[in-house]
């Protein structure tokens, strides 16, 4: 008897360190995992805080070896790029998410939804390949146009996908009203569905937004970048991502600053939409 | 007599509602739509043609790919796939062997830390953590997915690879001094550092999307796992292997996502094109290829060599990503 309650207590004891070790392991990886975003942060703003001045948003990146200058022009270039991706990529995005809500009950449907998430899943540098051989190779430069075009495919998915989700998350009820009013049925869905579903629907145009202002791979060979001012969308532009990843890459240490200072100034300009967005969309609610 | 009045009565009316809705039903529009609202019709065939843009999209890629890669396909056919020679300098001959070995190499580094990582993190998230802390951690993990890969980059120059040079590599060397893995001259730049830069960003995702697959296992099943004495630990085993297609549905994806990264990996893996075993050399991927060569292509085979190398690296993350998408909708699907 005496042998089975220590086996018995054994076990138990066993089980129960076993249990506490295990926890703690899954305690420590959530530790482990925070530690680099801090790293990053820690770095990204002790070092790119160390430049930041009013030339670095008013003036042109200065040739190799003169100090100063800035990156109006990539700034405004970031800007001006999810600009024509957003023009394209918003619109498709909205209307495909409709359809998939609304009327995709279908096998064809599913097969979207499905690709949709499969498109969400293909690197952005091919994406950029595609975007050459579609756009840059029939104008036969490169141009802030084709970079557009490479940030439009990768928005697309993230906001069909959020479209979808939002549009589901409206009470059939709100469907079946319209409906009984005698408004006719596309009516209901843009001005009822689509309007109670607009603030969950922004989020995903966000979303899509600042991935595409952080993109750097498909804006190499479309966007390519320009080291003047140029507003022009036929002619290539410059981005805040791509000269992070020139003066990251180049062995002068001024430049290696302005890098950081440009990461810095790129979070900030994410933040900063996410922010605008949020008081549109709270604005549009109270009223 | 009034029962035959009425009864006329309502054969009539019947009559009026059989006609009135033959009359409905004989519109062309409404046979093939069931509404007779054009504005309806013009919407639905709108927003579907917008879906058929997308599906077409997809293969358009392909297809605009393959075309542009006519003349390496003709000049190398499948040994493209396997030589390991890549010179653009002077012979023109194209083989993509070292570059998928690269990516390889670096995706299966990157998920050998990120996979333990990201499921515990995931287990603590549903299965541990207080509501309090569950909202802030998921917060913070999806921060890490949302900086930019080129900022990743950034960060792995100037401060992963000077720790790996002076600090890392170094002492791998002095302790494994026999090791196959750890030749060559400590640069800080190669394979390590491409690895622990992949299984940082790749975290973030393998976490959430593990997180989501454990939250949609049903709370019975670990009630009736509580109720006949389990520990919480081997509560857990029971939702793990539960979830478990699911699981590995979120680690292919995160492998597809290793797969197709391509800034932060070129800043930091060396960028040669070689074959070698130790992790301290530097190495290539076919993303970083890409990005680094794409402009400096001269000659009409070497772009379409690299527009090839663009091809298949479309058709691997295709499958991985169509796997992956499988795997995690059928352990969601499985519990609804």
């Amino acid at each position: 008897m005496e042998v089975i309650n220590k086996a018995k207590s054994f076990t138990y004891y066993r089980r129960k360190v076993v249990n506490i070790i295990m926890l703690f392991f899954s305690f420590a990886a959530a530790i482990i995992t925070i530690i680099p975003l801090i790293l990053i942060f820690y770095y990204t703003i002790s070092q790119g805080i160390a430049h930041l001045n009013v030339d670095f948003f008013t003036k042109l990146p200065t040739p190799v070896g003169e100090p100063g200058g800035g990156m109006v022009n990539a700034i405004v270039g970031t800007l001006i790029l999810i600009g024509i991706g957003g023009a394209i990529g918003i619109p498709v995005g909205i209307m495909t998410g409709t359809y998939l809500s609304e009327f995709g009950k279908n096998k064809f449907g599913s097969l979207v939804r499905f690709l949709t998430d499969v498109l969400s899943g293909v690197p952005s540098i091919v994406v950029g390949v595609v975007a050459y051989t579609l756009v840059v190779i029939p104008m036969k430069h490169f141009s802030a146009l084709a970079g557009g075009v490479a940030l439009a495919i990768l928005m697309i998915p993230t906001i069909t996908r959020t479209t979808e989700e939002m549009i589901k998350l409206v009470p059939h009820s709100y469907r079946e009203a319209g409906l009984a009013l005698g408004i006719p049925k596309w009516k209901t869905t843009v001005m009822i569905v689509l309007k109670t579903a607009w603030k969950g629907i922004a989020t995903g145009i966000l979303l899509g937004l600042s991935r595409a202002a952080g993109e750097t791979a498909p804006l190499l060979f479309t966007a390519l970048g320009n080291r003047f001012w140029s507003t022009n969308i036929f002619q290539p532009i410059a981005s805040l991502t791509v000269y992070i990843y020139e003066y990251s890459t180049a062995p002068f240490k001024d430049w290696n600053d302005q890098a950081w200072t440009a990461a810095l100034v790129l979070i900030i300009l994410i933040s900063l939409l996410s922010l605008i967005f949020r008081i549109i969309t709270r604005s549009k609610y109270k009223t | 007599m009034d029962i035959v009045k009425d009864r006329e009565t309502f054969e009539k009316v019947q009559d009026y509602f059989k006609k009135s809705k033959e009359k409905k039903s004989s519109g062309f529009l409404n046979k093939i739509l069931g509404t007779n609202n054009l504005g309806d019709i013009i919407f639905e065939r709108l927003t579907l043609l917008f879906a058929v843009l997308v599906f077409l999209l997809v293969v358009f890629m392909a297809w605009e790919m393959y075309s542009h890669s006519t003349l390496s396909i003709k000049q190398f056919g499948w040994k493209f796939l396997i030589n390991s020679t890549w010179d653009p300098a002077v012979t023109q001959v194209f083989g993509a062997l070292p570059m998928i070995f690269g990516t390889m190499l670096s995706s299966f580094l990157g998920l050998l830390i990120a996979v333990p990582l990201g499921l515990s993190v995931a287990v603590f998230l549903s299965e541990l953590a207080p509501a309090w802390l569950e909202k802030p951690l998921s917060f913070l993990t999806e921060l890490l997915a949302g900086i930019p890969s080129v900022i990743y980059g950034l960060w792995g120059i100037f401060v992963l690879v000077p720790w790996l040079r002076d600090t890392v590599e170094p002492f791998l060397q002095n302790e494994f001094p026999n090791s196959p893995f750890f030749q060559g001259a400590p640069y800080g730049f190669g394979m390590l550092a491409a690895g622990l830069i992949l299984s940082i960003m790749v975290l973030p995702i393998i976490s959430s999307i593990s997180r989501d697959v454990l939250k949609s296992v049903p709370d019975t099943q670990r009630e009736a796992a509580f109720a006949l004495g389990a520990t919480r630990w081997e509560v857990t085993k029971i939702v793990l292997s539960n979830a478990r297609s699911g699981l590995f549905g979120a680690i292919m994806l995160g492998f597809g996502r290793a797969i197709g990264e391509t800034m932060a990996v070129t800043m930091v893996i060396g960028n040669r094109a070689q074959i070698s075993a130790s992790l301290l050399d530097p190495g290539y991927t076919m993303a970083s290829v890409l990005a680094n060569e794409f402009t400096e292509a001269t000659t009409d085979l070497y772009l379409n060599a690299l527009i090839e190398l663009a091809l298949v690296l479309f058709v691997i993350t295709i499958i991985v990503n169509m796997l992956a998408h499988l795997l995690v909708w059928s352990t969601e699907r499985k519990w609804k």
